[in-house]
């Protein structure tokens, strides 16, 4: 079959005709840019595309797309997700979800679609706050956060998504922010073009309910101190001058000053194709204010996927003969009765 | 040798019966399923009707000779037609002092009770609460009580097997087994070659097993207190070819049918649950048909999976017992909202909770109807015996692809685990489902929710050009699906959905009765009970009364004429293992005021109870 005609699709030809009701500001536009933008180039039709959301502004997205889609129950799109994909192995699968939606109440359908590995994208908008619901704490809110549900300071300890995705061993993960949108888009043509289940965790501002969350990340004073961007077989190095890295001491990852003594081989090398998740685990314990943030693919491995395997087994089976519903039927002891 | 019996031995006097039903008791590690199974099979083989009862314990080994830990399984084998596994036993087995004592009650006086006389020590005894041996005192004077050592015997046949003692004793069911072949003069052919094959990689265990069972028929043949044999000649069934089935195979293989004849994937997407994991278990192995079966995290995901699937293409069907069903609520008001083709299989269970996992009941009717948010209809179908699942399934299927929506159906326990003669059906005999997707357009002017006569909206498929579309939970724009907050079209939608289950009834045949078609009363029943119903209005009819009998599939709708023909008599009596939800139902839909039997023990319908209260409501009319 030809592809040629595909490369023709531009951005315009996967938006919906409906109004996009995301607040003015909203992280969301710029993921849906961005998400528009890579679409074209993956070299399948519009109507091979299927997004499935749960509840909640991110799972807005599909109704901003003129794609396949599902809008579907809180919690629940990775389930459905399995389903599309199960069902259907020919279609592009992606996932939209939050912090709330994908780790509170649809904590467990993440996991278990994640461990088994379907070739499905599941992109994690992490705001640190329930938006739709109006401004309560979230399971990635941080301790002490003062919010309507919280007014003394939040006392639950928050979850963080990466290191959840890699304990359920992940063969893809990566994070990547809403106002880098040339981090945001490579990091999504990344996560399609991954054979196996891409988890992508996007820092995403909610502008009226958790302004400024991830400002640390963002702003142009401070990012270079506070995130470090992964690259596949380079040396862990942030900072303003690049002139810090990261080194690992016993189990532990410090950061050390570059110069003197300490030279980039002493530093830890980023291996997103280790086969173990260990490092990449490490990786996601760092996190702000203690360490940079790292950002980017923390892993990339490929591992048997579900969806595959299943298809296999059937084909393995047809191939030993296919069922007959006449045999089915007639199976096991019989007898006649004149 | 006399290894081969295909005829039974004619060395003691044979008594001809009409039917037989026997228990088999034991611990529940003791193989008494085995057992009944294996006498299943070769009675309907034989060419006897047969009906089945398995009942045992939720623990999968409860402490040994414990109470709680006795395992049952009653079979029914009879040369006329039966519905069920018979209201009380011609024999019982009981391999030690707790299987006899919770099992005696139901032995008919005078009938026959076979005891593993080794297993009444004082341990045994006292642990089932009996004071003094059974076996010694006169409290078992009305039974026929044999008393057989078949530990010891089962040993003394295998004193030159490799096993060891334990595994020796594992045996003592086929001993026992065999002594019941003999008894009913079976053949051991189809047992014989089950233990073959079975347990084909050891032949020292295909060798006890096999001289266990011939050790426990010859025993009867030999031994003098066994006077004579009984015969249960063969049924005179409708003519064609059988096979003996049980409710969850049929309703896995009505599925792969039900996916042949739409030419459409099956997706069984299920958590684990009993008494439904048989579902599963059977689909997981049909991948030869393209079966794909998926073992979700929970039911939520079963459920959501399946709408996903369906969405894809697929036919997606779930399986669960009650407590499953609730978790699956929300999804399931998502497929009624989103209008997608599933069938939702409920094999019920004793509740409310965990209730009583392995026994059955008939009690979540109005959790079918009602358990879920806002206005939020489906269609809910029973089937009415282990055989009629098969159809059930199919049907079910047909209706969810026909009018797009979610199906209910409800089994229970009691039917998921019986067995009975199937006639197999001939494939052109079976419905034919047609299903039609839209084929393409040019991704403007496309209603994913534009109906049909039926009010069936489309059916789109992923991948299809120009039709793409978003469905999802927020209510839909009529014709154009999409979402919308408009008070008007939020009340049409609500009655266009209730009015497409409504249509149903135009698809689906009318009540009939079996009797009168008007007289003094009605039974009415539904689900599992439709076999006791039956036959206890067979009963009264017999001697004279104006009584008949109907058996409701569909619960939602109903069938058309269901009002007219409850007016037809002067009273409906509607047993259900419950507390009266059809009843309720009844009276909340047609005003009709109807007569409640209900029995909440986690057990079938005995058919004298039916009967009994039968007689108890045509005698309450007289007076008045």
């Amino acid at each position: 079959m030809s592809t040629q005609g595909f490369n023709v699709l531009k951005a315009k030809d996967f938006a919906s005709d409906q109004d996009i009701r995301w607040c003015p500001g909203c992280g969301d536009y710029s993921i849906l840019a961005q998400t528009k933008k890579i679409l074209p180039e993956l070299g399948l039709p519009v109507e091979k595309f299927v997004f499935v959301s749960g509840i909640g502004c991110s799972s807005r997205f599909p109704y901003y797309l003129n794609t396949y889609g599902v809008h579907s129950i809180h919690g629940r799109a990775p389930a459905i997700a399995t389903g599309v994909k199960v069902g259907n192995p020919d279609l592009s699968v992606w996932v939209v979800t939050g912090d709330g939606d994908g780790l509170s109440i649809g904590g467990n359908h993440l996991i278990h679609a994640i461990r088994r590995n379907l070739d499905i994208n599941i992109l994690l908008f992490n705001n640190r706050i329930y938006g739709l619901t109006k401004g309560q704490y979230s399971p990635t809110s941080e301790l002490g956060k003062r919010t309507k549900s919280s007014p003394f300071g939040s006392v639950d300890n928050p979850i963080h998504p990466i290191s959840i995705a890699i304990g359920a061993e992940a063969t893809f993960v990566a994070r990547t922010m809403d106002v880098n949108v040339k981090h945001l888009g490579e990091t999504l043509r990344r996560a399609a073009a991954h054979q196996g289940t891409a988890f992508v965790e996007i820092y995403q501002n909610c502008n009226v309910f958790n302004d400024g969350a991830f400002e640390y990340a963002s702003d142009k004073e401070v990012k270079a101190e506070n995130t470090l961007y992964l690259e596949h077989g380079k040396p862990l190095i942030f900072g303003k001058d690049r002139e810090k890295g990261i080194r690992l001491h016993g189990m532990n990852p410090e950061i050390v000053k570059l110069g003197g003594d300490i030279k980039e081989d002493d530093l830890l090398f980023h291996d997103e194709k280790a086969p173990e998740p260990s490092l990449a685990y490490l990786l996601s314990r760092m996190r702000h204010p203690e360490f940079p943030e790292p950002m980017g693919v923390y892993r990339c491995v490929d591992a048997p996927r579900f969806d595959t395997e299943m298809l296999n087994q059937i084909q393995a089976a047809r191939a030993k003969g296919p069922g007959r519903l006449e045999d089915l039927l007639n199976e096991g002891d019989t007898w006649v009765v004149d | 040798m006399k290894a081969n019996t295909k005829e039974p031995s004619v060395a003691k006097p044979v008594q001809s019966i009409e039917q037989a039903a026997v228990r088999f008791a034991g611990d529940s590690g003791d193989g008494m399923q085995l057992c009944g199974t294996q006498l299943t099979t070769s009675s309907a083989i034989f060419g006897n009707d047969i009906s089945t009862f398995p009942d045992f314990p939720a623990e999968i080994r409860a402490p040994a000779g414990s109470l709680a830990g006795v395992s049952g399984f009653q079979i029914n084998f009879s040369s006329h037609e039966i519905h069920t596994p018979g209201d009380r036993v011609s024999a019982l087995i009981a391999l030690n002092p707790a299987a006899l004592r919770t099992n005696v009650e139901d032995v008919f006086d005078g009938g026959i009770i076979i005891v593993n006389e080794d297993s009444f020590d004082k341990g045994r005894l006292k642990q089932a609460g009996y004071d003094s041996n059974p076996l010694e005192d006169e409290s078992l004077s009305k039974y026929k009580v044999y008393k057989v050592p078949i530990s010891k015997l089962t040993r003394a046949a295998l004193k030159d097997s490799p096993l060891r003692a334990k595994q020796v004793d594992r045996c003592k069911n086929f001993f026992a087994l065999g002594l019941v072949y003999w008894l009913y003069g079976r053949s051991m052919d189809s047992t014989l070659q089950w233990i073959s094959s079975k347990f084909a990689k050891n032949v020292d265990v295909v060798d006890a097993n096999t001289k266990a069972l011939k050790a426990g028929y010859f025993f009867g043949e030999t031994c003098e207190f066994f006077t004579h044999q009984f015969k249960v000649p063969k049924a005179t069934l409708p003519p064609g070819k059988y096979r003996k089935i049980g409710g969850n195979e049929a309703l896995a293989i009505g599925l792969v049918a039900a996916a042949e004849l739409s030419g459409k994937t099956l997706f069984y997407g299920s958590y684990p649950i009993t008494p439904a994991s048989d579902i599963l278990h059977a689909l997981s192995r049909r991948k030869n048909f393209g079966v794909k079966t998926f073992q979700a995290e929970d039911e939520i995901a079963a459920m959501s999976s399946i709408i996903g699937a369906a969405f894809a293409g697929n036919l997606g069907v779930t399986g669960t017992s009650g407590p499953g069903l609730a978790l699956k609520a929300e999804a399931i008001g998502l497929g009624v909202m989103t209008e997608l083709p599933l069938v939702i299989v409920n094999v019920q269970r004793g509740g409310p909770s965990t209730g009583l996992p392995t026994k059955t009941e008939q009690s979540d009717l109005l959790q079918a109807l009602y358990g879920r948010n806002g206005e939020c209809q489906v269609c809910i179908i029973a089937p009415a015996s282990p055989s009629d699942c098969f159809d059930i399934a199919i049907e079910a299927c047909r209706i969810a692809m026909k009018f797009m929506t979610p199906v209910i159906i409800l089994s229970d326990g009691y039917i998921a685990n019986g067995e009975e003669p199937w006639l197999i059906p001939e494939i052109e005999s079976l419905p034919k489902i047609e299903v039609k997707h839209p084929e393409g357009g040019n991704g403007q002017d496309f209603m994913p929710y534009e109906r049909n006569a039926d009010l069936a909206r489309p059916w789109a498929l992923p991948g299809t050009p120009g039709l793409q579309h978003r469905i999802g939970g927020l209510e839909k724009e009529d014709l154009t699906g999409n979402v919308c907050y408009d008070p008007e079209n939020h009340e049409r939608m609500i009655r266009l959905r209730a009015k497409k289950i409504a249509t149903i009834a135009l698809d689906i045949p009318e009540l009939t009765v079996l009797g009168p078609e008007q007289g003094d009363l009605l039974v009415l029943g539904w689900g599992g009970t439709s076999g006791a119903i039956r036959s206890a209005v067979e009963r009264v009819q017999s001697s004279g009364h104006s009584v008949a009998a109907a058996h409701l599939r569909y619960l939602n709708p109903f069938p058309a004429n269901l009002e007219a023909v409850l007016r037809r008599y002067k009273k409906v009596l509607i047993p259900e293992l419950n507390t009266g939800q059809l009843r309720r139902v009844i009276r909340g839909e047609l005003m009709m005021d109807t007569i409640g039997f209900n029995k909440i023990k986690g057990k079938p319908f005995l058919i004298s109870e039916i009967e009994g209260r039968i007689m108890e409501v045509l005698s309450e009319g007289s007076g008045q």
